[in-house]
């Protein structure tokens, strides 16, 4: 078992939707990145999607391609994100995935890039623009390293693709939310339902999970029904973005805001505080 | 014109996913991937579909203007005193250069396949005035996005596409050239994918759009051969000049050739200042990578975050490069040559007191390959040396980048 099967098991056993956030590596500066993951793992996040920093994210919004654009202004690189999750993993066993565009990947080496992931604690990887046919290699390498890797289906997706994906993804499915980038407006609700009651019936093999466009936690209630939980990306962004650059708070005051942020996303404002068994990790299970 | 210039070639190359030896694949987000499965669907359909082609044709001679001719340039022939050099003229298609073999063919596919809405990008604008003008002839919206640094070098094809009843949108990031234009036309299309359809201006980008434009383009070609026949007695030149940017008026002219292993096929890049220092020459400075939906060669830094190009060309101003040409490259079938801004402004010169031709920039970078060219075909093969180059485009949308730099 992995540590994103762990996760999902002990969420199924509480019959509670798993939350993954998304913060690109180096935002909104090196030295804010690994505070604001401890944060978030205080807040109550299930696994971390931490991003890789690209100069072309094609399938980003403005709020991503921002982040992205400020992590490469700080010269940020896959050794830094690796010495990202070493750290993080040393006093955290919350799984982490990274997200990212294949180009830097392949500068680095798909093998070496697995290999070094492995090592620093990483988890899985997700790519949206190496769709199956074109991730052999990859997958190749990332079992040999026991790497999950996560694909994606969209509303578009026919239904012999979805069971495609779900036959070659491991960790879990990716059901993008609407036809359109990281960030935007969600779909009316009859047509998201539709597609992701849809989706869970044709996703067997794995869990199922939510992202793209999802702002609040009613967003997040709402779309993960159908499915095992919900990822959330660029309304993180933009909440660390306004945070980090108002000079009127301090750095304490900012983490707590995330921290926050992470817990009224999965709970929502009203919900107490989740009990310390819920916050404990099955460490002791691999 | 000839009965072969709109049938599509035998397609052993790409293979059945796209791929020329590694190079080419579709790398994209998946809400594209359906939109390509339909794309190839139609294409595949409409190739060899009788009534598509006849339109095709007819659009392409009544409209674009085509057969372009095949000029002798016999005071060019002896300023450089070397192989007879013959100029392809498609800078007298409607539009000014070659894309308009290219617009027209993904516009009535568009058409056929019932989209309402076009989006293009474009570097000089060359590609967005083409797509502009299909657009008002089939009386379908447009949309393109232009770097906003690219809207202020070429100002009078803004003012082109916008009295042809285009929307043009800057790309507002990075080096505000054709790479950031691409990546807004893109995100667009993955936000619009059931009613839009993207014509992608050159052989680059997810399969099936490098061989799609290129057997759109192949027209050049085969024109070619036939008028070389008529002209010089034989289909096949010695060489073959054409500039390469993405690298679309070169494959067209090229591939015909390709099995003529006799013919040597040469390509330029721009080199920009130099290649120590900023330049867009990929082939020749880039290294394997992903851009915009397919493995080719990318101009990069060590961590594969991609470079910013370079050169007084907007239309060459590209880290990227079609995924067949990559593979050419590799092969070893085509060479690929490195020219400078200011070599290309000398091109500029020589073709147009010799021959009262105003070259394009990017096509005076093939201009500038002919003198060296043009002296050792006449070495290897003597007085009869044939050397046909590309004449992709007229030069009027440079005139200014010209004036300011001549």
């Amino acid at each position: 078992m992995s540590r994103l099967d762990d996760t999902f098991a002990a969420l199924r056993a509480r019959n509670e939707k798993a939350m993954g956030l998304f913060l690109t590596d180096g935002f909104p500066n090196p030295e804010a990145t690994g505070p604001i993951l401890h944060a978030l793992d205080r807040g109550g996040v299930d696994f971390i999607e931490l991003g890789m920093p690209f100069s072309d994210p094609l399938a980003e919004g403005r709020p991503i391609q921002r982040a992205s654009a400020r992590a490469l202004s700080h010269g940020v690189d896959l050794t830094d994100t690796f010495r990202t999750a070493e750290d993080f993993r040393r006093e955290s066993e919350t799984p982490i995935l990274l997200m990212g565009y294949v180009n830097p990947l392949l500068a680095y080496g798909i093998e070496e890039f697995c290999r070094d992931a492995a090592a620093a604690g990483v988890d899985g990887l997700i790519l949206p623009d190496l769709p199956p046919e074109e991730s052999d290699r990859l997958c190749e390498a990332a079992a040999d390293h026991n790497l999950d890797v996560v694909f994606l289906i969209a509303p578009n997706t026919a239904e012999e693709r979805v069971a495609t994906v779900d036959e070659r993804a491991t960790g879990f499915v990716y059901a993008v939310s609407v036809t359109g980038l990281t960030g935007s407006d969600l779909d009316e609700a009859p047509t998201v339902d539709a597609y992701l009651e849809r989706s869970r019936r044709l996703v067997n093999q794995n869990p199922l999970l939510v992202g793209f466009g999802i702002k609040t936690h009613e967003d997040a209630m709402r779309l993960s029904r159908h499915t095992d939980g919900f990822i959330v990306g660029s309304a993180l962004i933009n909440r660390v973005e306004a945070l980090w650059d108002d000079p009127t708070h301090s750095d304490a005051e900012r983490l707590d805001a995330v921290e926050a942020f992470a817990h009224d996303l999965k709970y929502g404002n009203a919900a107490p505080t989740p009990q310390p068994s819920s916050e404990a990790r099955p460490t002791d299970d691999h | 014109m000839p009965e072969s210039a709109v049938d599509s070639p035998p397609e052993t190359s790409p293979d059945a996913s796209g791929h020329f030896g590694p190079y080419g694949g579709a790398y994209v987000p998946e809400i594209l991937t359906p939109v390509l499965d339909e794309l190839k669907a139609a294409y595949t359909t409409y190739k060899d579909d009788p009534d598509f082609q006849n339109e095709l044709r007819t659009l392409l001679h009544e409209y674009a203007g085509r057969p372009t001719p095949l000029t002798y340039c016999n005071r060019l022939t002896e300023e450089i005193g070397g192989a007879h050099i013959y100029a392809k003229r498609e800078d007298l298609c409607h539009t000014g250069a070659h894309k308009i073999n290219n617009t027209l063919g993904q516009i009535l596919l568009a058409d056929r396949m019932g989209k309402e809405r076009i989006i293009a990008e474009t570097g000089a604008g060359q590609h967005g005035v083409a797509t502009a003008t299909v657009c008002a002839k089939f009386g379908i919206d447009c949309v393109v996005y232009m770097g906003a640094e690219d809207m202020e070098r070429q100002r009078l094809n803004v003012e082109r596409m916008e009295l042809l009843g285009a929307e043009v949108r800057a790309a507002t990031t990075g080096s505000q050239t054709l790479k950031e234009a691409t990546n807004e036309a893109i995100r667009d299309w993955v936000s619009n994918p059931d009613d839009t359809f993207y014509i992608i201006g050159s052989v680059v980008g997810p399969h099936p759009y490098p061989m799609m434009v290129r057997n759109f383009h192949r027209i050049i070609g085969t024109e070619t051969r036939s008028q070389l026949r008529d002209a010089v007695g034989r289909e096949t030149p010695d060489a073959i000049a054409a500039c390469v940017g993405g690298g679309s008026n070169a494959i067209g002219i090229f591939h015909p050739f390709l099995e003529n292993h006799e013919v040597q096929l040469h390509g330029t890049e721009a080199a920009g200042g130099g290649l120590s220092g900023d330049h867009a020459a990929t082939l020749a400075e880039g290294s394997p990578g992903v851009l915009h939906g397919a493995m080719s060669y990318l101009l990069q830094d060590d961590a594969g975050q991609v470079s910013l190009a370079h050169s007084l060309s907007a239309g060459l101003d590209y880290p990227g490069v079609g995924p067949e040409h990559a593979h050419l490259r590799d092969e070893g079938r085509v060479t690929y040559h490195p020219i400078t801004d200011d070599e290309a402004l000398e091109g500029v010169k020589l073709l147009s007191q010799t021959e009262g031709i105003i070259p394009a920039l990017e096509t005076a970078h093939a201009v500038a390959l002919l003198p060296d060219l043009a002296r050792s075909l006449a070495a290897e093969h003597g007085d009869d040396a044939v050397l046909v180059f590309n004449c992709s485009g007229r030069g009027d949308k440079d005139m200014e980048t010209i004036a300011a730099n001549l």
